[in-house]
């Protein structure tokens, strides 16, 4: 596959993937607020916290209020996050390979991009719930059609690659933002807030439901536990680890356990940490500590990919490298 | 009232009816399918199929728009039909001018005998731009070198069908003739149970057996590739179309690299051969060290390459000698000279400036003709006399007398016009049409091609980059 595409798949992928945990995030966080007890401010931070871009929203909204909010993540492309952004950014890099993924995904994708241009805002301002739904429902049927229509071969692969490491970038964003607001309230547990709050959380990452079958009651540590470390929740960062790292080595035919590139290197030392960690230990060290690390680690990774796969390297550098091979 | 009860075609020739109001016999049917939907029902179908082209992303580029524009390529529901006697004898006219093409470029670029038989003036075709001195002596893969040919067909008010020009470059519209044709099929599939009508959808598959023929001889499995300049040129769509229905892998001069003697693709398994490249950029932009060395589109070193015959480009470069239009005009005696054959489909009836008789002629009748450049396509830089005020004909006055050589004229021909959907009523509209012709193994014409429409009022252009639309072609497997 040429590096260019692969490059173009993998980002093709991470920015649906963004859009929709964009657009989740702030569905969720629009509902929690429509039973905030009067008297509790809104929290509007940590939404605009969460994608990273609060300078930015500052320098152009000032204090954020249910308007500028849904502005700024929804439909600002000066906001490189936001999702008429991520859309734009997932369309351009489809539209570079419409060669090779099929028809019916590039469709979906210029589908979805021309649904939210043509959507007026003041219609997402009174129907949000409605509009984010809509998005949400466009990603997952696009993740579909690449599970079912597109050949599960390298291009599929940087596909997954793609998604998983945004997925467990996301996630890591939405536990951190969130339990830094819940922590001075863990003495409050059990409190009917807090209850939802944590609720509110595991929505962001639509785990409430599995959740509540593996774990039945909410506490800070089962929750925790369930996006940072659960085997088999898609959404937690640990099976996000686990399925970038069989993909990263389907690419390079690597045997698992091995590694032929720095790329494979860091994954596999992110996966086992995570895949041998306990929930007391993190929080003891410090969950946020633990989660800023884990960002850093994963975005050397994502270099890594980037150097060993999609980088054109010089040609007297790859000659001298497939001379030596040949040694 | 029925849809077609008002259609005028104001006395110029229409594609579907006579001159009396008469549906021609082919459209019969047509006509009397649509005059029997309801009010509103071709509007309403012709929206759905303008938004199925912009979902589908079906859109173009316009160079002289902000970068990014995306617009689609109007498309008009009512096809245009092409019975099959007429259409063999277009067949059978472009496999001749082909065939002759392409044994004059290779005689141009070997011996040179036909300027040395004082057949065409040794000037011009020794001066035109498009001649490639970086090419004389070449001898591409299987002797080839005019595989793709997009040639310009227009019909006269007397119903006299023309060569306008051959586009030997890399003539585009293809995918819209299989796009159009699958449009057609989803917003009235009741029209196709009428008629018997040529298929289209194949051409992908005759493109690929083409490319892999050409180097057959020597690669077993050859790797073929398509070249494009990226996503911001117009044509971008089409090259994604047909390398995404061709299954090859579809490159920018970024992703090619030259070692070791081959041309190689970068991918993320280290560098992968290519032995046919399908490149749909100029041939002044192939290589930087040949050509232009400014350009970023092409490949250091491909032309090394190809003369060491261990890559095929299609079209073989230096092949556009044969699309300046001061060399069209001699096809004629080309077809005379290498098939002794007389020409079967007419070439339009051409000026050359700079013939002492030819130029005297057109400097006294500029206003009645159409000028244009020898080596400008797309619809820029020319004169239509008729549509032009006097201070615009006296200045193409003037270039002609500074440059004779690179100026032809041709009389302003009445296009032959179709009823085309304007508002909510049908009005005649000018067209041309392009078929696209394939020389591999032999030569193959896909039955159809694009037909072009102006869509402005009375407007003799029908360049996409100027407001054309387009239209299904049907050409019919027997006359009903």
């Amino acid at each position: 596959m040429l590096s260019r595409v692969a490059e173009s798949i993998y980002w093709m992928s991470r920015y649906i993937e963004r859009t929709e945990n964009v657009a989740r995030f702030v569905d969720v966080n629009l509902q929690l607020l429509l039973d905030q007890p009067e008297g509790i401010q809104a929290q509007w931070d940590p939404l605009v916290a969460t994608t990273g871009d609060d300078e930015l929203f500052r320098e152009k909204y000032g204090e954020p209020s249910h308007e500028t909010v849904i502005k700024f993540l929804t439909f600002d492309s000066e906001n490189p996050n936001s999702i008429i952004s991520c859309l734009q950014a997932a369309r351009e890099n489809a539209r570079s390979i419409r060669e090779n993924i099929s028809s019916e995904m590039w469709e979906q994708i210029n589908d979805t991009y021309l649904m939210v241009t043509e959507t007026p805002e003041e219609w997402v301002m009174t129907e949000p719930h409605q509009f984010f739904t809509d998005i949400k429902v466009a990603s997952q049927l696009f993740i579909g059609q690449t599970d079912n229509i597109m050949s599960h071969s390298e291009g599929w692969h940087f596909c997954q690659l793609g998604r998983l490491i945004e997925r467990a970038d996301k996630t890591s964003r939405i536990v951190d933002v969130k339990y830094f607001i819940l922590l001075p309230s863990v003495v409050d547990l059990n409190t009917s807030i807090d209850d939802i709050q944590w609720g509110a959380l595991l929505h962001s990452a639509s785990a409430f439901e599995m959740y509540r079958r593996t774990h039945g009651l909410i506490s800070p540590n089962n929750v925790v536990h369930f996006l940072l470390l659960d085997r088999d929740f898609p959404r937690s960062i640990l099976y996000c680890l686990t399925n970038a790292e069989e993909s990263l080595h389907a690419i390079s035919g690597t045997p698992l356990e091995t590694f032929s590139n720095p790329a494979e290197q860091g994954l596999g030392q992110l996966q086992s940490e995570f895949a041998y960690a306990q929930v007391d230990q993190i929080l003891n060290t410090g969950l946020h500590e633990f989660l800023d690390t884990f960002q850093t680690k994963l975005n050397l990774v994502g270099e890594d990919i980037y150097k060993t796969f999609f980088a054109l390297r010089p040609i007297e550098e790859l000659s001298t490298a497939s001379q030596t091979q040949m040694q | 009232m029925t849809y077609f009860s008002n259609y005028n075609s104001d006395g110029l020739y229409d594609e579907m009816f006579n001159s009396d109001g008469s549906p021609r016999p082919a459209v019969q049917l047509l006509v009397e399918r649509i005059n029997n939907f309801e009010e509103g029902e071709f509007i309403r179908r012709q929206i759905t199929a303008e938004y199925a082209l912009l979902r589908m992303g079906i859109t173009f580029n316009v160079y002289a728009d902000e970068q990014g524009v995306e617009k689609i390529f109007p498309f008009d529901l009512i096809p245009r039909i092409i019975d099959s006697k007429e259409w063999e004898w277009i067949e059978r006219g472009l496999k001749q001018r082909i065939h002759a093409l392409n044994l004059f470029i290779d005689d141009v670029y070997h011996e040179q005998k036909i300027l040395k038989d004082g057949i065409i003036p040794q000037e011009v075709v020794l001066s035109s731009d498009r001649y490639l001195k970086q090419c004389i002596g070449l001898d591409p893969p299987r002797g080839i070198w005019c595989h793709i040919t997009g040639t310009d067909l227009v019909r006269d008010g007397d119903g006299q069908i023309y060569v306008l020009e051959d586009n030997l470059g890399c003539p585009s519209g293809v995918s819209y003739v299989v796009e159009n044709r699958q449009l057609m099929k989803r917003t009235f599939p009741q029209l196709f149970g009428m008629y018997q009508i040529q298929p289209v959808e194949d051409y992908p598959s005759h493109l690929l057996d083409m490319l892999q023929y050409i180097v057959s001889d020597r690669v077993i499995t050859p790797e073929v590739a398509l070249l494009t300049p990226g996503i911001y040129n117009s044509a971008y769509f089409e090259h994604s179309f047909l390398a995404q229905q061709m299954g090859v892998e579809l490159v920018e001069g970024r992703d090619l690299v030259v070692m070791d003697g081959y041309l190689h693709m970068r991918t993320t398994k280290g560098f992968q051969r290519v032995d046919v490249l399908y490149r749909r950029i100029n041939d002044d932009y192939l290589d930087p060290d040949v050509f232009n060395p400014e350009s970023l589109l092409g490949v250091p070193g491909l032309m090394d390459v190809y003369k060491s015959g261990r890559l095929a480009l299609i079209n073989a470069p230096g092949t556009c000698v044969a699309d300046d239009k001061v060399v069209c005009a001699y096809v004629p005696q080309i077809i005379k000279y290498y098939l002794n054959e007389d020409i079967i489909v007419p070439n339009v009836p051409t000026y050359m400036c700079w013939e002492d008789d030819d130029r005297k002629y057109v400097l006294e009748h500029i206003h009645e003709l159409v000028v244009k450049e020898a080596n400008q396509s797309g619809g820029y830089g020319m004169l239509i006399g008729p549509h032009s005020t006097k201070a615009e004909c006296e200045d193409f006055v003037q270039r002609i007398k500074q440059n004779p050589r690179n100026y032809i004229a041709q009389p302003t021909l009445s296009l032959s016009r179709v009823p085309v959907l304007i508002d909510d009523h049908f009005e005649g509209r000018h067209v041309d049409l392009r078929p696209f012709i394939l020389y591999g193994e032999d030569i193959y014409v896909l039955p159809g091609g694009l037909t072009r429409v102006a869509l402005k009022k009375g407007s003799l252009v029908v360049n996409s980059s100027q407001g054309g639309g387009s239209k299904d072609t049907w050409v019919l497997s027997n006359t009903p």
